[in-house]
């Protein structure tokens, strides 16, 4: 399929709520393991946190690995800048995620389950408690003995990195570990774990239900699926929107612009920044053989018109890294800092435009020798607005 | 005993006094206190058998657990991109003329801090701002008048 002819898929399947968890659960709990692993790995669902890893492998490397003791995860952490649809869907339709993570235990041979949940959604703890009492409930007369407890953030974006997710759970600094081992055999406290986005879990829910063609069907090659979209920004109609993964950034920006978008921010403050010239040529998804550029994202959609500065988006994206990184790593503590105060140096002409250049490389060498995703993906939305929006940095 | 003490072992009853047990604790005694003193960390280093250095690593990591003393209503105005482009500043203005304090201040009776923060993920509502775990979305600066009329009057 060719990304320039794709249009806008609309799809409706994680808010769409028939209320029928207990029979998927039950359903699902009398397949073998094997059984769900295949479902999973051929409807080609990848993580929806922004990542991507395949989750049928993730559930199947944890399933191989021997422990006497295992753990699944729910990553409600949602600090991207730009998403809210995990918060949605805690809200909405929890019993889903619930239900697949209960799936997931029996597959992979857990009985304690986290739900890792952000402090700014700790108003969502009391209804979710209620939820997670009346599910344990069920699962214990369905006979399987799944245990789920809320976790609370305190308000660190990098603790939905997984491994500094653990260390917090495990009541240290939210300090990202140096990989391998994976989670999938050294995760919370060492054991063995599945940490999926609370999205991810939903998705893996509908395949349960309708089977993995239902959802390989949709999108595109390597894209398989829908996908929750979080739009925001300059847009008439900012929401939650679940669409079909490939489209083009054109068709997007025809649904959702205003008629002045000038810039669209695809994946978040850690995403790119793609300028109008580019609309046509880049689609979302995976990374994969498309034609064109295929862009990431967990979700996050921001849209600037010819009104914004790109400048004070950048300053803002900066003053963000500055203060979430952990701070372990030297690359990404200082690089943070040093891009910060050095866009603002260009700016006032402290320094001359060229050192934008210096910039530049800083965020390679932070690409190549940060210690997680969040130092290494500083460069993605500095180049991309860096090289798109030069002038704007300067004058 | 003090009430802070009171209060820890409480918690610690409560949750359970393993290390992973320790960022519960830390939220109880923030959401009670309003911050953790060095007397709270290290009462809380002595009832999990820990080095108090490690309380106050893991502490002073985590933006909502404050360890300088917060009025009863924190106030965190987020100032991520969209809240910033959705008029974050002008909500910032109002409370700050309203309170009579600034950024990072608390005001002399101890009701109100104000902060800002990071995204607090209502992008497709913004601006938005949280006091202490209530949303509050769309914000005008006449909606923030009324909300902190009714926290006044509290």
């Amino acid at each position: 399929m060719v990304a320039a002819t794709y249009q806008l898929k609309r799809a409706d399947f994680i808010f769409k709520n028939d209320n029928d968890w207990k029979k998927i659960l039950d359903k699902s709990l009398k397949k073998p393991s094997q059984e769900l692993i295949n479902e999973l790995m051929s409807s080609e669902l990848k993580g929806r946190g922004g990542a991507g890893f395949p989750t049928g492998l993730k559930w199947k490397l944890t399933a191989e690995y021997r422990s006497d003791k295992k753990y699944v995860i729910c990553n409600a952490d949602e600090g991207e800048p730009g998403t809210f649809k995990d918060r949605e869907i805690l809200s909405e339709v929890p019993y889903k995620v619930l239900t697949a993570m209960a799936v997931c235990a029996h597959v992979v041979g857990s009985q304690e389950g986290f739900i890792y949940l952000r402090g700014e959604y700790k108003f969502l703890a009391p209804e979710l408690t209620k939820v997670i009492g009346e599910f344990e409930h069920y699962c214990k007369e369905a006979g399987l003995n799944f245990s789920v407890k809320i976790f609370l953030g305190s308000g660190a974006y990098i603790c939905g990195e997984e491994t500094a997710l653990f260390e917090s759970m495990e009541g240290k600094r939210g300090e990202p570990r140096n990989k391998p081992p994976y989670p999938t055999s050294f995760g919370y406290l060492g054991k063995a774990t599945v940490v999926n986005n609370v999205e991810t879990l939903a998705h893996a829910f509908t395949i349960f239900k309708y089977g993995a063609k239902k959802f390989y069907d949709l999108g595109v090659q390597y894209s398989r699926g829908s996908k929750l979209f979080s739009v925001s920004g300059d847009t008439p109609k900012p929401g939650i929107y679940e669409l079909e993964l490939g489209m083009s950034l054109q068709d997007f920006v025809a649904e959702f612009g205003d008629g002045d978008t000038k810039a669209v921010q695809v994946g978040g403050a850690s995403g790119f920044l793609v300028p109008r010239k580019r609309f046509e040529k880049t689609t979302i998804g995976y990374r994969g053989k498309l034609t064109g550029i295929s862009l990431p994202t967990g979700g996050s959609m921001m849209l600037f018109n010819s009104s914004r500065s790109m400048y004070n988006v950048l300053d803002n994206y900066l003053d963000f890294f500055r203060e979430e990184s952990c701070g372990q790593c030297t690359p990404c503590r200082v690089g943070c800092q040093q891009l910060h105060s050095g866009i603002k140096a260009v700016k006032r002409g402290e320094k001359p435009a060229q050192y934008l250049n210096k910039l530049l490389k800083l965020t390679e060498t932070m690409q190549l020798t940060a210690k997680c995703g969040l130092g290494q993906s500083v460069a993605n939305s500095f180049s991309s607005i860096v090289e798109n929006f030069r002038e704007e940095m300067i004058y | 005993m003090d009430p802070v003490q009171d209060l820890i072992k409480n918690l610690a009853s409560q949750h359970g006094r393993n290390r992973t047990n320790l960022l519960p604790i830390l939220q109880g005694v923030v959401e009670q206190e309003k911050y953790l003193s060095e007397h709270s960390m290290i009462e809380i280093a002595r009832e999990l058998d820990m080095p108090a250095a490690d309380v106050y690593g893991t502490a002073t990591f985590y933006s909502f657990l404050e360890y300088q003393k917060m009025g009863t209503y924190i106030i965190r105005v987020c100032k991520t991109i969209t809240c910033s482009m959705k008029g974050k500043n002008q909500i910032l203005l109002t409370i700050e003329n309203m309170l009579k304090i600034g950024m990072g201040e608390t005001t002399p009776d101890g009701k109100f801090s104000l902060l800002q923060t990071n995204c607090l993920g209502w992008c497709h509502k913004a601006p938005a701002m949280l006091i202490n775990n209530e949303v509050y979305t769309e914000l005008t600066p006449e909606s923030v008048r009324d909300i902190l009329t009714q926290y006044l009057k509290k």
